[in-house]
Order: structure tokens, then C-alpha cells, then sequence
């Protein structure tokens, strides 16, 4: 075919595409912002729900990608598409800019920024942390309090950022709880004596293997799961973590002292997505991700002809949601390049 | 504790304040209460900062305690609302400083509910015409009498002739700074330093030498909470909520609490005389209680106002120990003495905290 296509951000989905897109006989240029591809695959040490390593499926994407057809272009970050009839000219911050024949968008997604919910003094007190911070522990072998010693009681908090009318995201960041189910058994897994309390609104637990993890982590990993949000956060004199609460099951207020509190950080639409979105003129949603032409039959569609999504640049995804949308985004634009051969 | 994430948190909140020219309110309580704190607020805006502070005798309640207990309808409180707001444009003024903080609340709701609905505002303003043959204009800047002393903080600390250190030790001062619920729970961005970690009193005493505590319960409400007091059968939750307050702050042994709403004051100074006399305890340094000032008290502290013309005899809590930490000098036997009548009544030294 021998058709140029740019591939904006190498994350999961801009991996899976820029390899897919090699296989199908096209020239990919991968642009990633980092000084590495991964995206957030670097920072986690497991996955959800069979817990392999991340690294393993890194390396698939790694190896996917090495092929002489790829050019990866690291920390380089793109702001501008502009299309001229079936060219697309691509600038990049520096002011360098590219052509494609078409254009793949896989800008992923930025995790909640955890100090918005100042009520959690994400940023104030030492010890609460973000599900990312507690991946940086568990990739360590070690989970430690700021003054090195080891937690006994860790909280963890569903939700933040997701479902909060007051931060501007209705929307559920779907993985959220799955990902909490999966780092409250590593968390016992390191720390056999430590224990373990889950705040939730909802357990949304709606993909493959995830109900089982959530009866695992209850029925052999002794977690507690208690459905209330935190209402607040502070520090005791002696630097514990005082929570207030409410168990809604129990219908009553709950106060409870931990060592440990981790976020669960939500998704967000990336900052770079939305700077390229708005000089781009590509579409956004209410929840401020880039709106596909059509949820049901095109889903990797932008509004613009020749500019295609993949991955969490759309909608919160898992890897397995990631890889497949990628994949779909590369089959349009096989399409896409096969209807404009001149 | 990381002090670098609440500043910025506080950055985020900073608000308008105006300079000069304030259309002052008072507090319907807050006479009653502690009565020399607006006094004091006056001679310093007027005698230290020498600012234009402008007062209307025809002020009234703005009805903040029927309001939040329920009692009156929104749309009366919006008309008497309106009321105080055609009287400061009648007066001249545009700036609007409240003394109360569910005045200040209110007020900001207010504002709020008629610039997201303004045909809640026009009809409102059918009312008043109606009622009262006024017109009015919203105020160009509205701040709580704490933001202005917040605002002037520096120009306070350069006149002072006292700071908030012990002079034994030459150590901070460990001071609770207790904020009103409704100063910023409602609206963060419309309170120095946001709802969660705000900044108003905290600004002061940093800068007239203190040291905040960060307790446990430092968001918990001090017991009046309207419907936990005015409704006597709830009166037991109110000295609860004071409580567990105390019992949060004790272990870091705070010299002194400092607070900028009519009912925290009083409840948590009178509450502590209740809880002694109920269980004997107390909860400051050597047994004694917890000295509560208004900020208008702590900044006639430091500017070297002498403390019986502040009406800290007036405190159940007893302030003498901290005038004495501070090395403030003032007279003993003057504390109850009224246009040279000495006024003490036995009562007063039983009601003492020590």
C-alpha cells in the first residue's frame, strides 16, 4: 500500500495500531511524548484480573512494534493536525512538522489528578497516595509508610474523581474497582498481617474475571469492602490517618484511624487530547473525551475524514478493550486509505 | 504534613477584598456574645488602618438564624436581604462587610441563586418596591469583616506591640484557628484559602507570630449548628460536637483558639465551663481550659488594646493565663471596673475555667 500514517501517542492503543498498520503493508511514524513508549503500562507492576505482569504485555507491544516499517519518534509532543485535501500535516511543539495519508489519535487518557479532592489531602498528608504511587510500591517489592516503617491498616477509596458531580466527571472510570479488588490482594500478598479496607459507592466489577476477583479478595484475602464514600481526611498527632465515613449498609457514621490511604485515582481525557483536539478542530464530549462519529457503528470514527481514534482517547478502556479498539481504528483505516488511493 | 500542598490549595483561593470605603453590618448575636469584639473591629479600621467604615442604624437582621433553623422562607430572607442592600446604596456605599458569618453566607448565596436565576432577582426586587419603595444595587465587592483584617494582617503586625509567642519559651504559640461553617463550606472559592484548609485566621496568626494546629476534627462544627442549640431538646448534641472538638485538640495543647463566627466563640468557650463543671475536665496546658478569641480580640492583643476594653471578662474561659504567657500588661483589678465602678458580681470568678 505504501501509505504514510501518523500515529499520535504510543501508548497501548498507539502501540497495538502503529503495529497493526505495519502488517497491513503501511508506513507508520509513532509519535510519542515520553523519551519511551508504554504510556501508563510503565508505571504498573500487574494487571487485572489474572495479575500477569505488565512487563509481559509490554514486551508484545514492544516486539509488535519493532518491525523496520515503524519509525518511533520519542518525546515529541503533537499539537496540531491540518488537513489539505488527503494529506494531513502534523505539527509538533517545536514547530516541526510531518505529512500523513491518514492519521490515528491514541492520546490515552491523564489519571485524575488526586489533590483536586482536597477533602483527602492528597499532596498534604504524607501517607495518601495514588492507586499509581502504590504500582510504584508494589514495582519496589516494598510498601512503606513516608518514615519507612510498614503499614498495619490501609484504606483504599473508589471513585475519586469518577461519578463526582462536583469535579465535572459523571462518568465511571470503569476500572477503578478492579483495580482497588486487584491491589487490596497485593497488598496482603506483601503484607500477609495488613489489613485492608475498601470505601465504595458501587462495586462495578463488569468485566471478564472481575465478580471472581472480588469474591477471591473477600473470601481468601480477608478484605473488608464497606460501601460508603470518605467524607474526609486528617492527621492524628501520632501521623495516622483519621477517615470519617458512612456505612450505608450498617445505615451509620464510621471513624476510623488507618496508616495508609490509597486514591483511586479516575480517568481523564489527556491534556495533551485536549490541546489537540482544540487546534484541531476534532469533536469532544461532555466528558471531555473526543467524541466518536457514532457510538454504536463508529467508534473509532473522528468527525473529521482521515482521523481516526483508538484506545482511552475516547472512553475509559481496559487493555483488552484498548487493544481491540486499536485494531478496529486500523481496519478503518485500511478502508479509508483504500477509497483514497490518489 | 506537607505545608507546600495546602499553599497551594490557598493560591487557588485568594479573593477580592476591597481597600477602603466598607458598608459594615452587625451581627445580630455577636453583641450579646462577646460585645467588645466589634468595638474593637471599629477602632482599628477607623483609629489604626484609618479606613472609611460606614454603619446604617436602620440595619437589621438579614434572618440568617430563622433562615438556616427553618423558620423563615427563602423569599422573606431575599426581601430583607434586598433591604440591606438598598440601604448601602442609599448610604453611598458599594463595599459590603459583614460582621456575622452566616450573614456573609447568605449573603453570598444570595448573590449566587440571582446570578444563576435572575428572574429570582427582578421578582425579589418587585417585592421590596412593593414593600418598601427601595431600590438597590448588589454590592460591587462583598467580604467578611475576617477578610479585611486577613487583608491588613501585615499592616496590623507592623504596629503591633505584641506577638503571639510565649516569653518564657520564645516559642510559637500553638493556636486552633476554628472558621465558621458557613464562611466557605458553601462557597470555597468565595473564602480566603478554600473550605478544606482555609487560610483567613490561619494568615493572621502566622503572621503575628503563632503556630496553627492541624488537629483531627479541625473541620468538625463547635456545637451551635442552629438546629443542634435553638431547639433545646438537641442541646446535648451541641455540647457533643464541642466535645470531640476539645478532646481532637487537646494532645497538641493548643495555647489558644481563634475563631471569626458569632456562635463558635461562644460555644466553645461556654461549653468548656459546662464540661468542667459537668466531668471536671479541661483540656489545655496545667489543667486550665482553652483561652477562645474572637480575631478582632487576638488583633486588639497584639496592637496592645487593653484586654478588659476588648471585653475579655466577658469569657467564661478564663484569658488570664495567655495575657500573662503572651507578657501582655494590663490590670488585674480592673477587669471588672465600669466607668469606675467596680461591677463584679460572685458569679463571675465561679464561672471561670482554670
Amino acid at each position: 500500500m505504501n501509505k504514510h500514517v501518523v500515529v499520535i501517542g504510543g501508548g497501548v492503543a498507539g502501540m497495538e495500531a502503529a503495529g497493526q498498520l505495519m502488517l497491513s503493508g503501511c508506513r507508520v511514524s509513532l509519535f510519542e511524548k515520553d523519551e519511551k513508549p508504554g504510556g501508563h503500562l510503565n508505571e504498573w507492576f500487574k494487571l487485572f484480573p489474572d495479575r500477569r505482569k505488565s512487563s509481559e504485555v509490554k514486551e508484545y507491544l514492544d516486539s509488535l512494534i519493532s518491525g523496520e516499517g515503524i519509525k518511533i519518534i520519542t518525546g515529541k509532543t503533537i499539537e496540531k493536525i491540518v488537513q489539505d485535501k488527503n494529506q494531513f500535516c502534523i505539527s509538533d511543539k517545536d514547530g516541526s512538522e510531518y505529512t500523513a495519508d491518514a492519521v490515528i489519535v491514541a492520546t490515552g487518557f491523564d489519571l485524575f489528578k488526586s489533590a483536586r479532592k482536597e477533602e483527602y489531602g492528597y499532596g498534604i498528608y504524607d501517607n495518601v497516595i495514588t492507586s499509581a504511587d502504590l504500582e510504584g510500591m508494589f514495582r519496589k517489592g516494598s510498601i512503606t509508610l513516608v518514615d519507612g516503617r510498614t503499614p498495619e491498616t490501609i484504606g483504599i477509596v473508589h471513585c475519586v474523581g469518577s461519578r463526582d458531580e462536583k469535579m465535572g466527571n459523571l462518568y465511571c472510570s470503569k476500572l477503578c474497582c478492579v483495580t482497588a479488588v486487584k491491589q487490596a490482594i497485593e497488598i496482603r500478598e506483601h503484607l500477609p498481617s495488613a489489613k485492608v479496607f475498601c470505601f465504595y459507592m458501587d462495586m462495578r466489577m463488569g468485566g471478564a474475571y472481575y465478580e471472581e476477583l472480588y469474591r477471591e479478595a473477600q473470601e481468601e484475602w480477608g478484605v473488608n469492602f464497606i460501601r460508603g464514600k470518605v467524607s474526609e481526611v486528617s492527621e492524628s498527632i501520632n501521623n495516622r490517618l483519621v477517615i470519617k465515613s458512612e456505612d450505608t449498609l450498617a445505615g451509620k457514621p464510621l471513624k476510623m484511624q488507618v496508616d495508609m490511604l490509597v486514591l483511586m485515582a479516575g480517568m481523564e481525557m489527556s491534556e495533551g487530547g485536549l490541546k489537540l483536539a482544540d487546534s484541531s478542530g476534532l469533536k469532544r464530549g461532555d466528558n471531555r473525551f473526543f467524541a466518536p462519529a457514532d457510538h454504536h457503528f463508529g467508534s473509532n470514527k473522528s468527525n473529521l475524514k482521515g482521523i481516526y481514534y483508538a484506545g482511552t482517547c475516547t472512553m475509559p478502556m481496559n487493555i483488552t478493550e484498548t487493544i481491540s479498539h486499536a485494531r478496529a481504528a486500523v481496519l478503518d483505516v485500511v478502508e479509508y486509505l483504500r477509497e483514497n488511493k490518489e | 504534613m506537607k505545608t507546600e500542598g495546602k499553599k497551594a490549595i490557598w493560591k487557588d483561593y485568594q479573593k477580592e477584598i476591597a481597600e477602603d470605603k466598607y458598608y459594615y453590618v452587625r451581627s445580630c448575636v455577636r453583641q450579646n456574645f462577646f460585645p467588645g469584639s466589634e468595638t474593637t473591629f471599629l477602632k482599628i479600621m477607623r483609629d489604626v488602618l484609618k479606613k472609611d467604615v460606614f454603619e446604617n442604624p436602620c440595619h437589621t437582621t438579614c434572618t440568617g438564624i430563622g433562615y438556616h433553623g427553618d423558620i423563615v422562607p427563602v423569599e422573606t430572607t431575599m426581601t430583607v436581604v434586598a433591604r440591606q442592600f438598598a440601604l448601602m446604596t442609599e448610604s453611598g456605599y458599594e463595599n459590603l462587610m459583614p460582621s456575622c458569618i452566616t450573614s456573609f453566607g447568605l449573603y453570598t448565596e444570595i448573590l449566587d441563586t440571582w446570578h444563576h436565576f435572575p428572574d429570582v432577582e427582578e421578582k425579589i426586587r418587585k417585592q421590596l418596591r412593593k414593600a418598601t419603595c427601595r431600590e438597590f444595587k448588589v454590592p460591587k465587592n462583598l467580604a467578611h469583616s475576617s477578610d479585611v483584617i486577613y487583608k491588613f494582617r501585615k499592616e496590623i503586625s507592623t504596629k503591633a506591640k505584641y506577638r503571639l509567642i510565649n516569653k518564657n519559651t520564645g516559642e510559637p504559640l500553638k493556636v486552633v484557628d476554628h472558621i465558621g461553617c458557613h464562611y466557605a463550606k458553601m462557597f470555597p472559592s468565595k473564602g480566603v484559602g478554600g473550605a478544606e484548609y482555609p487560610y483567613v485566621l490561619a494568615g493572621m496568626v502566622e503572621e503575628w507570630g503563632g503556630q496553627v494546629i492541624d488537629y483531627p476534627e479541625r473541620r468538625h462544627c463547635c456545637g451551635f449548628g442552629f438546629r443542634q442549640y435553638l431547639i433545646q431538646a438537641n442541646r446535648g448534641f451541641s455540647i457533643a460536637c464541642s466535645k470531640e472538638k476539645f478532646e481532637s485538640m487537646k494532645p497538641y495543647k493548643p495555647d489558644m483558639i481563634i475563631t471569626n463566627c458569632p456562635g463558635c466563640p461562644m460555644f466553645l468557650d461556654r461549653w468548656q465551663y459546662v464540661i468542667n463543671d459537668m466531668e471536671g475536665k479541661t483540656y489545655g496546658a496545667d489543667g486550665e481550659g482553652i483561652p477562645v478569641f474572637t480575631y478582632e480580640e487576638v488583633a486588639g492583643l497584639v496592637l496592645g488594646f487593653d484586654p478588659w476594653d476588648l471585653g475579655l471578662q466577658m469569657h467564661q474561659t478564663d484569658c488570664e493565663p495567655l495575657l500573662r504567657k503572651i507578657g501582655i500588661e494590663y490590670d488585674p483589678e480592673a477587669k471588672y471596673v465600669l466607668n469606675g465602678v467596680n461591677t463584679n458580681i460572685n458569679a463571675s470568678t465561679y464561672l471561670e475555667v482554670r
